[in-house]
């Protein structure tokens, strides 16, 4: 993964801001593929209630994961000012729904700090790390575990 | 990679093609067919296999090649005749062979046993003396190896007709057609003969008639002598491209009238210029068409398909179109040159190679045959010529051609949406963008044919690989049985292909083990020992029909239905058609032969081959006739890639099944349908209770069931066998729906085969009838795990 953070080595990349609610997320700029507009998506049968559904993808078939939802957030029906990062996680490309994508932060990674122990499990399972900007809090999402199969390896 | 492991992969690729050429031309070889040229494409194939094997020192495939070659070599040499009984070893000997390449391939090893024995039968093939002369004493001692090893890389360059083929081929016509004009002069015997001058002009092969032809014809009239003036062939900086030079004068012997050599040049006499003189006898009495000959013309009819001579493939190299002053000379007999004076020998022979190289069947110079006195070999080489002109191909990987293939899918649906937003935007049919918009579709269609049509291969990949199955299962049964193949030819896409092979070996097999009687039953009842499987390819309603089918005893069926009965399968007193009772053997656990073989019957036959084949959307039946054999018939998509479904609606969603599933559709009364327990259905379909699964529940799209009588429910068959009948909304249509994996970016989801993208560019998902009918028969239809979060 190209957002994998190697402690002692300050590297300086880009990520993507974007907005859920109040709070502020960021991920590797390298693995966003490209940001579109909420489309309805077909819902999938016998799926955990963060996986919207899917859309077409100029062909492929793209699942779509409410953020929010999986961070245990409060969500609402996405409207057409919702947007999707369309993101590669391994082989996979999903399609991340998020309220809105607000900045792109170019930053080393030794300023990460890692997740204190006051979160709750479920922040702690995809938030790899905080830091500050501007006197906000971003953290910084652990993509590989967004998706539910890759939580039950986990577990 | 490695260079040399590289060098290494080619080899083991060329080998694969090479064993096929080489069964192929054995095949020929068992059929009777003794031609020169098929017994030397496979000692070609069998040479060519040792000489890349001594390059990587493969012992054991080189001293087992060198056995087999050498006894191949007699052959051709005409040591060793070909006999039904020879072409038998021959064909074991390959698949012997086919065995060490693949030994060779994994590093594995081989049947040592059998390789001897193979070594020895070979052997037996020549007397004894021939093979200590040949020092073909090869059992188990590793000296001959090592005699062979070092034999190798000598041959390896001796014998290699193919390559240079063009050379030797013009140059050996040349010389050999210009060697008999010195007999031609000779002091004319006594017999009547006829000597005739044949000149054809430019007209002449541009009707596409052929000299060569003509001189074949000749020559079934009697000996004929034949010598080739090419005084008139220009130096080559003035060779045009569609003129004619050449002048054949031929000497025919036997008393012949006239009208009969005549007869031979009915068809080009007006474009040519011929001249008759009857010697022999005094006196001489000439006939002489000049140009403008009155003879009756005759309608141009001769094959328009025939092949271009030396002329002619001149002619197509030279490009420049001047009239010909050869053709317009005077038809003056000319007298036979011994040699060409100013012909640029070396120039021709380049431009014919090159011309055989841009003309595949060109190449198969006809000249050669326009005398069968000609050097045989000669003769041999010009149709070596073709084998290696193949059509040019590349190596693609696969990767590269299904990117593309997906491209291409996207782009099918972006035009459809594109369509489909233009037409609700209210623009008139005629408007220019409607119209472009119906060009692109035009074209959309054809790249995805083309596109589809790249990864689209002959079933000859599965096919080939049979007739070995088939010795080998006959063998080990004990029958006689000779495989016919039809439609290798047909192709299907790559996918499909691949998946072929276990239903046609199963089936095959079952055919030979169950199908076929022994010999002697056979005999008994009349027929012939040797017992038939055809094994048949063909397209149908864009399908790929798949048939096997055999002449032996047919299904028994009384046997069969007994077997059903006895293993609980049926009801005892169940009244069926003789078509449902063949269909019985489709059933999961029946096997009737009591002994269970080596080969089938393991209880896993048909109903494995049958649920494999439905995996694949396709379908299998079976027509049987007692004491005349069985037919096995199954038909498959085309391609993997696209689907027929039924574009359905439940609990608002768009869904496809798959129409390979469905039986029929029916709108379900309220007096038909039972509750069995609290929520669970069933539909009384003809007397027979299925369980009735509301689609929308079922996927956890709903929670209260759909009143049954406001929906359609469709009966749908699974690949176990069970039956279901869904209940949806509404049927929309039926629709070719192109295959979106959903593992590919999401996960397998119990109910869901996959997706696919509909013409206003939603995803709809295609249903899996086997998990749906299954879920519901373990009545836990509402196992919905939430998964933690």
């Amino acid at each position: 993964m190209t957002d994998t953070v190697t402690p002692g080595v300050a590297q300086r990349r880009e990520l993507i801001a974007f907005r859920i609610g109040d709070q502020e997320f960021c991920v590797d700029i390298m693995s966003v593929r490209e940001i579109r507009g909420w489309a309805p998506a077909t819902p999938l049968p016998r799926t955990p209630s963060f996986v919207k559904g899917v859309i077409n993808l100029r062909g492929a078939v793209l699942p779509i994961i409410d953020l929010g939802a999986r961070l245990g957030l409060n969500t609402s029906e996405p409207t057409a000012r919702h947007v999707i990062m369309v993101v590669h996680i391994g082989q996979r490309t999903i399609g991340l729904l998020v309220d809105a994508v607000s900045d792109i932060i170019n930053m080393s990674d030794d300023l990460v700090q890692p997740t204190p122990d006051v979160a709750s499990d479920q922040v702690k399972t995809f938030v790899k790390g905080l830091f500050a900007l501007d006197g906000r809090m971003v953290s910084l999402i652990a993509l590989d575990r967004v998706l539910p199969e890759t939580e039950a390896e986990a577990a | 990679m490695d260079p040399f492991e590289s060098i290494k992969a080619t080899f083991f690729q060329e080998c694969e093609e090479l064993l096929t050429d080489m069964e192929s031309g054995l095949l020929a070889m068992e059929q009777g067919d003794d031609d020169s040229e098929t017994v030397n494409a496979v000692f070609r194939a069998v040479h060519s296999v040792k000489g890349g094997a001594g390059a990587f020192g493969l012992e054991e495939l080189i001293r087992f090649a060198h056995v087999f070659e050498t006894v191949l070599d007699e052959m051709r040499s005409g040591r060793l005749a070909l006999s039904d009984e020879v072409a038998k070893v021959l064909l074991r000997a390959s698949d012997v062979l086919a065995d060490h390449v693949a030994a060779a391939r994994s590093g594995g090893g081989v049947d040592e046993g059998r390789t001897v024995s193979m070594i020895a039968d070979l052997q037996g093939l020549i007397d004894h003396e021939r093979a200590n002369e040949l020092g073909l004493n090869v059992h188990g001692d590793g000296s001959a190896a090592e005699e062979d090893f070092g034999f190798v890389p000598v041959v390896l360059s001796l014998d290699e007709p193919a390559a240079e083929a063009p050379e030797t081929d013009i140059a050996a016509l040349l010389s050999a057609a210009a060697e008999p004009s010195v007999a031609a002069e000779a002091p004319e015997a006594a017999t009547p003969a006829w000597k005739v001058i044949f000149r054809p002009r430019a007209e002449m092969y541009a009707k596409a008639n052929e000299s060569a032809l003509v001189l074949r014809e000749l020559a079934r009239l009697g000996e004929v002598e034949v010598s080739l003036d090419t005084s008139g062939v220009p130096a080559l900086d003035q060779l045009s491209a569609e003129a004619a030079y050449l002048t054949w004068t031929i000497r025919l012997s036997g008393d012949r009238s006239e009208a009969e050599v005549r007869d031979v040049f009915e068809f080009v006499e007006d474009d040519c210029d011929l001249t008759m003189v009857r010697v022999g006898d005094a006196p001489e009495r000439v006939a002489a068409d000049g140009p403008d000959g009155d003879a009756p013309a005759s309608a141009v009819e001769a094959a328009a398909a025939a092949p271009l001579d030396l002329a002619a493939l001149l002619a197509r190299v030279a490009p420049a179109a001047e009239p010909a002053p050869a053709a317009a000379a005077p038809a003056a007999p000319p007298a036979p040159s011994p040699a060409p004076a100013d012909l640029d020998v070396a120039g021709l022979i380049a431009l014919a190679e090159k011309a055989s190289q841009d003309h595949a069947q060109a190449a198969q110079s006809p000249v050669a045959r326009a005398d069968p006195k000609l050097d045989q070999k000669a003769e041999a080489r010009a149709a070596a010529g073709p084998a290696t002109a193949a059509t040019p191909t590349i190596r693609v990987d696969l990767d590269r051609v299904d990117r593309l293939i997906n491209a291409v899918g996207e782009l099918v649906i972006q035009q459809a949406m594109l369509s489909q937003r233009v037409f609700e935007s209210g623009l008139a049919r005629s408007s220019d963008v409607a119209l472009g918009l119906e060009d692109l579709e035009l074209l959309t269609r054809e790249i995805q044919d083309s596109v589809m049509a790249i990864r689209a291969q002959p079933v000859k990949s599965v096919f080939q690989r049979m007739p070995r199955l088939v010795r080998e299962v006959a063998e080990a049964v004990g029958k006689k049985v000779r495989l016919v193949m039809d439609g290798e030819n047909t192709e299907v896409d790559k996918t499909v292909i691949e998946r072929l092979s276990d239903p046609i070996t199963h089936m095959l097999r079952n055919a030979i083990d169950h199908g076929l009687e022994t010999p002697d039953e056979r005999e008994a009842g009349g027929k012939s020992a040797e017992g038939a499987v055809r094994l048949a390819a063909l397209h149908r309603g864009g399908r790929i029909v798949i048939e096997v089918q055999d002449d032996g005893r047919g299904i028994n069926r009384p046997r069969v239905r007994g077997i059903a009965v006895a293993k609980g399968l049926i009801a005892e007193d169940a009244v069926l058609s003789d078509d449902e009772i063949d269909n019985l053997i489709f059933l999961p656990g029946f096997s009737t032969v009591d002994v269970v073989s080596d080969i089938s019957g393991r209880g896993v036959g048909m109903d494995v081959v049958k649920r494999s084949i439905q995996a694949l959307g396709g379908r299998i039946s079976i027509t049987s006739e007692p004491g005349k054999g069985s037919k096995f018939s199954m038909s498959l998509p085309l391609t993997l890639a696209v689907l027929d479904g039924m574009v359905v609606s439940a609990a608002d969603q768009t869904l496809v099944a798959p129409l390979s599933n469905i039986v029929e559709s029916l709108t379900p009364r309220a007096e038909d349908v039972h509750l069995i327990g609290g929520r669970d259905a069933v539909i009384c379909i003809r007397d027979t209770f299925v369980p009735l699964i509301d689609v929308g529940v079922a996927l956890g799209f709903r929670d209260t069931p759909l009143p049954p009588t406001s929906g359609v429910a469709v009966l749908v068959e699974s690949e176990g066998g069970g039956k279901a009948a869904l209940l949806v909304e509404a049927i929309q249509g039926q629709r070719q729906v192109v295959i979106k994996s959903l593992e590919a970016n999401y996960q397998q989801i119990h109910g869901v085969a996959a997706a696919t993208i509909l013409g206003d560019g939603r995803v709809a998902l295609i249903l899996d009838v086997d998990a749906l009918v299954t879920t519901s028969r373990r009545k836990s239809p509402r196992i919905e795990k939430r998964m933690a979060v």
